[in-house]
């Protein structure tokens, strides 16, 4: 009853004024064309028949919400998910390079962290190049990064990868600095007076005591880790995944189709947030956090 | 001396061992922004093995500073220390005290019997010695059965009273405590008091214990080290033995009282040289 006061009602609610609104807009974008199609015919168009036709658009500006379900149940469901027209052949391919970028952009992550919160120098000087490197705009070194890499014979998986790793780790490196440096100055003397090493320190305080940080940081890095994978995906001249989807629907003017692969993402973007919310709760309340 | 149930045979006993504690002319300047402090003054103290010395005085007159250069969390800008007849840095890489602060300080991840293995497992003890000493520290503190709660499930005596288990968890001779019930209400604090000394009689340690409560100072003490502030210095050592049979009776007896006057005294009298000296 609870998740349904607390989850259901709320969240329903927002979904349902999204969709209302959306249809809206259907019918304001869509209906131009209906009018010019009506026009050049010479004939008129009745209001109901307008707005019917605004949300049964092949090529529409904005696809009625409708629609888009329909397209993604047909490339979901019905078609076979080894076709090449199959969103979950596309949503696998971005899935497969967002974790393992994902993966190495935390490790990466962590490292650096732990290097930062021990060495002053690396304090210093680190900590402003991480900080710059998110102020390059990701889609002019995405496909640097991807030409560069093929030069060098490594293709496929791992230069998509390297996108989503560039962007990962920085949430995990400042959040984990952060989340390292938290104990106490008490929690810190304690150790100090029972005279135990930096790694006895590392393990039993400043790396339980990040944990909460680290699992913040870790939902913005697997959210961002999917955005990187779809712009890795989109100069490797549109092969397979969400990005070719999206890129070959704008090509084609097939707006169904990008809202589709859009939606798609969406989900699949939410479903990582939501597993990663899982594991920290579950960790959370291993380490005693009150119910 | 007849109770040693927590000491392993081989060692010797500590009040063998005079001056645990041997402070000479010790100073200590704090450089602030807003230039150097004199937290500590030309301090001079020993500490005889088996005592329970308290430190009293107002807030700024060093007695948690003194302290902290025992277990060499500060360090003395001149003068010199020793304990058990080592520096306090040598000392503390001997593991040869256990300090229990203002807070419970336990760590919120780990359980209760968590909180009390971690100074074991730093201090690499095998895990089948290690259950048993946190059986054995949980009884000491009347905490058995308290193992696998966390902390925020206990109340705050009750979570003080599981960090002096762990202080006491690895068997250290001497024990230095910062005003460790000060957050606690009056009730509960006059029970751990009765607590902490019948604990204080059964393990024979030597206890430092930091305070800003006359009577508590005077009802747990051997010996109450009064302080005053700017710069911080010891005014007077009062000695101060009531028995070891005391009971929270005793603070309405005469002894007591006078004990706790002459305290009084020494507070004010220090104090007003600190405002003449203004």
């Amino acid at each position: 009853m609870n998740f349904v006061r607390n989850s259901v009602i709320p969240v329903g609610t927002v979904l349902i004024g999204i969709l209302a609104l959306w249809y809206v807009f259907t019918v304001i974008l869509n209906a131009p064309f209906e009018r010019d199609q009506a026009a050049r015919a010479n004939t008129t168009i009745s209001t109901s028949q307008l707005i019917a036709n605004t949300m049964a658009q092949e090529r529409p500006v904005l696809p009625a919400p409708h629609q888009v379900a329909a397209e993604i149940r047909k490339t979901v469901f019905d078609i076979s998910p080894t076709s090449k027209r199959s969103l979950v052949y596309h949503g696998w391919v971005t899935l497969s390079s967002t974790l393992l970028g994902f993966g190495l952009g935390t490790l990466l992550g962590i490292l650096l962290a732990i290097a930062i919160v021990h060495s002053r120098t690396l304090d210093k000087s680190l900590m402003p190049w991480i900080i710059t490197s998110q102020t390059v705009p990701i889609l002019a070194i995405a496909p640097m990064i991807i030409v560069v890499l093929n030069a060098v014979n490594i293709t496929g998986l791992l230069p998509k990868a390297m996108i989503s790793t560039y962007l990962s780790f920085f949430p995990v490196a400042v959040g984990m600095v952060k989340g390292l440096r938290s104990p106490e100055i008490m929690y810190l003397d304690l150790m100090r007076t029972y005279n135990a090493s930096k790694a006895q320190v590392f393990w039993k305080l400043r790396w339980p005591a990040s944990m909460p940080y680290l699992f913040t940081s870790m939902k913005i890095a697997v959210a961002i880790s999917l955005v990187g994978a779809i712009v890795g995906e989109l100069p490797t001249g549109a092969v397979a995944g969400i990005g070719a989807r999206l890129l070959a629907g704008s090509y084609y003017g097939q707006t169904v189709q990008i809202w589709a692969a859009l939606i798609v993402a969406a989900l699949m973007a939410a479903v990582l947030v939501s597993l990663i919310g899982l594991i920290a709760t579950f960790v959370n309340r291993r380490m005693g956090a009150r119910a | 001396m007849s109770v040693v149930t927590l000491r392993p045979k081989a060692k010797p006993m500590p009040q063998a061992a005079k001056n645990v504690i041997d402070v000479k002319d010790l100073s200590l300047v704090f450089e602030t922004n807003d230039g150097p402090v004199n937290a500590l003054s030309d301090i001079n103290l020993s500490v005889d093995g088996g005592e329970f010395v308290s430190f009293i005085g107002p807030s700024g007159c060093g007695k948690t500073t003194l302290l902290r250069v025992i277990a060499d969390l500060e360090q003395p800008t001149s003068g010199s220390i020793s304990v058990n007849g080592m520096t306090p840095s040598e000392a503390r890489q001997k593991r040869a005290y256990g300090y229990v602060f203002q807070a419970a300080a336990l760590y919120p991840w780990r359980t209760i019997a968590g909180n009390i293995s971690l100074p074991l497992e730093v201090m690499g003890i095998p895990k089948a010695e290690r259950k048993d000493r946190i059986a054995r520290n949980l009884e000491l503190v009347n905490l058995s059965g308290f193992e696998k709660k966390f902390p925020w499930q206990l109340s705050g005596g009750m979570q003080q009273r599981a960090s002096i288990a762990r202080a006491l968890s690895f068997d250290p001779h001497l024990l230095l405590m910062d005003e460790p019930f000060g957050a606690l209400d009056e009730i509960v604090r006059d029970h751990l008091n009765e607590e902490l000394l019948k604990l204080w009689a059964k393990t024979q340690k030597t206890v430092v214990f930091v305070t800003h409560s006359i009577p508590e100072a005077v009802f747990l003490s051997t010996k109450i080290v009064v302080m005053s502030p700017r710069p911080g210095r010891i005014h007077e050592v009062i000695d101060c033995n009531l028995g070891s049979e005391r009971t929270l009776d005793i603070r309405e007896s005469p002894e007591f009282l006078e004990i706790a006057h002459r305290v009084r005294e020494g507070l004010r009298h220090g104090h007003s040289y600190d405002q003449a000296h203004l």
